[in-house]
């Protein structure tokens, strides 16, 4: 069967958008290699979804049925996608780099014994093989790799790939693959706060540093972010003050974000900071001090009081 | 409980990293090198977990021999032995040929738990946990924020996008730590005294009877892309930078 595989992510039996970039990414591939994309669908009742990802230039799609493939678990997935990749023998295997793509792929590459590039942003084909560029030292260098072994495995990263309609229905396979023993099992899934967008997703975000001078000034930033339809982001400093919590921290040891615009407010820039967020399409910095590193990194410098502009901003948005 | 740590040294986060003549590694003249902070969470808890229900951690690290560095400090943390897996080429190597020397050196010890930091600062992979989970046939639990352990059994908190769930697997079992999950404590000085006798034993890749792969070549480093300088915004008063701010992100980046 050979081709370029994709594993479908869905939450809720809805496919997710970076499914759709993975897919554009995977028809460009296979565009170079003369051969076609096929998606592998995990799922519960999700038969007359699957077709819609010919759209995005899948020309089959695996569909396996099951309640243990409802909801994500390493072990269903990695037993039947794993089961299936053993079967199909594809020459490359993508997916989002997303938390369940991340928790995924070593597994995954273990069990085919083969090797995998983590968090891709560019992709190309050189000889006829999968060449892989991905950020390491979190943005600090761009390693170009070659993927050893077969299948050739990469996890892309959110939002850095463009979702490109192309084509119109796939055809769906019912495939069968077993889940296996379920080693370890969702006990329990809370929901996030309502209407909070998490940072690897977000396509914008408005962030803060220790010039926001306590927690409660990062309602600033909430109302921004609220008109931007935006995720609130913090610096190292912020986070270890206090005043937001850990997840909400962008950098080296935090998140490594690529939204379209991040706006930096009172934010310094230091070194592991500018590594996080350096991959943003578009970057503001909001910072009265006009030295402040943030300031070479940005597309567009306010050097001025943050808590005189972010208000300002709040209204023109 | 006998608790392992696998730990990974690496440049200091503050580093600035500069690509070698070669054009394939980094120059690591200049690098401080310390513990990967999120290994830090992984001793942490190790240590808060035999405390409570007595046991053993040991930390097991790979690289040359400067990573005796790095299992010093969790040794002075209060980890109570090491295993060095010592080669001097396997900085930057390919993480699932790591993971494969890790899984071995790791079986005999017969462990509960395997902690790892959900992933090193350098490489970015996060791979080498689950690669191990694999190779040893024990469950993951990935980007753990909270550990609760009854019964044999694990629970392990973990943030996903937009939900959290609680994931819940028999021990034996592999646990990568997210921060949040613990505050690690600092190497005290009569730790740092300590930890110069502990016991710390050290092998080669042919002891453990793993050979080296390279599923992953690095063809290239590169810079990151430049940025063309950035303009600043002009504007009198804060309502005009505002607006200025406002014009030029939605006609000109058209990112609003």
């Amino acid at each position: 069967m050979a081709g370029v595989w994709i594993i479908a992510e869905q939450r809720d039996g809805e496919f997710r958008k970076i499914t759709y970039e993975v897919a554009s990414a995977a028809k460009k591939v296979a565009d170079e290699l003369g051969t076609e994309v096929t998606a592998v669908v995990l799922g519960s009742g999700m038969q007359d979804a699957c077709a819609e990802l010919g759209k995005y230039g899948v020309a089959k799609v695996l569909y396996v049925d099951g309640d243990a493939f409802a909801t994500y678990t390493t072990d269903a997935y990695t037993n039947a996608a794993g089961a299936l990749i053993k079967d199909g023998a594809p020459d490359v295997v993508l997916f989002g780099a997303s938390t369940q793509g991340k928790d995924l792929g070593g597994r995954l590459a273990a069990r085919l014994d083969t090797g995998i590039a983590v968090d891709c942003t560019a992709l190309a084909v050189a000889d006829g093989k999968l060449k892989a560029t991905r950020p390491i030292y979190a943005g600090k260098v761009y390693a170009d790799v070659i993927i050893n072994g077969t299948p050739q495995i990469a996890s892309l990263r959110p939002n850095v790939f463009d979702v490109v309609e192309a084509g119109g229905e796939a055809a769906v396979e019912a495939a069968s693959a077993d889940a296996g023993e379920i080693k370890a099992a969702v006990a329990e899934v809370q929901a996030a706060e309502e209407g909070k967008i998490d940072l690897t997703e977000a396509t914008v975000i408005v962030s803060g540093g220790r010039g926001m001078k306590e927690a409660d000034n990062f309602k600033l930033l909430e109302e921004l972010a609220g008109k931007l339809n935006a995720a609130v982001g913090a610096s190292r400093s912020a986070v270890d003050a206090g005043w937001r919590h850990h997840t909400d921290q962008v950098g080296q040891t935090g998140k490594v974000v690529t939204p379209n615009l991040y706006i930096a407010c009172g934010i310094s820039g230091a070194i592991q900071h500018l590594a996080g967020m350096g991959s943003s399409k578009v970057i503001v910095a909001i910072n009265k001090d006009a030295d402040a590193p943030i300031h070479t990194k940005a597309d567009y410098c306010v050097v001025a009081d943050l808590f005189d502009v972010v208000p300002e901003l709040t209204k023109e948005v | 409980m006998n608790i392992v740590v696998c730990i990974k040294q690496v440049p200091d986060t503050e580093s600035v990293i500069k690509i070698a003549g070669d054009g394939m590694s980094i120059d690591t003249g200049d690098i401080k090198w310390v513990m990967n902070p999120y290994d830090e969470f992984g001793v942490e808890e190790a240590l808060r977990i035999v405390k409570d229900q007595g046991g053993e951690v040991t930390v097991v690290g790979a690289g040359p021999a400067r990573v005796v560095e790095a299992l010093r400090t969790a040794l002075a943390m209060g980890a109570d032995k090491a295993v060095h897996i010592q080669d001097d080429d396997l900085y930057g190597a390919d993480p699932i040929a790591v993971a494969k020397m890790l899984a071995k050196a790791i079986e005999p010890l017969n462990p509960d738990i395997v902690f790892f930091g959900q992933r090193a600062v350098d490489d970015d992979s996060g791979v080498v946990s689950s690669a191990v989970a694999e190779f040893l046939g024990m469950p993951q639990l990935s980007v753990i924020t909270k550990v609760e352990l009854a019964d044999g059994k694990v629970k392990g908190t973990r943030p996903i996008e937009g939900q959290t769930v609680v994931l819940e697997a028999s021990l034996p079992a592999v646990i990568s730590a997210q921060k949040g999950l613990n505050e690690p404590r600092y190497a005290s000085l009569p730790g740092i005294m300590k930890a110069k006798k502990k016991p710390l034993e050290t092998k080669t890749p042919a002891d453990l009877g793993a050979e080296r792969s390279d599923f992953i070549e690095i063809a290239a480093l590169n810079p990151p892309p430049e940025r063309a300088p950035g303009k600043t915004v002009e504007g009198e008063t804060p309502g005009e930078l505002a607006a200025n701010l406002a014009k030029l992100l939605k006609e000109e980046a058209k990112v609003i």
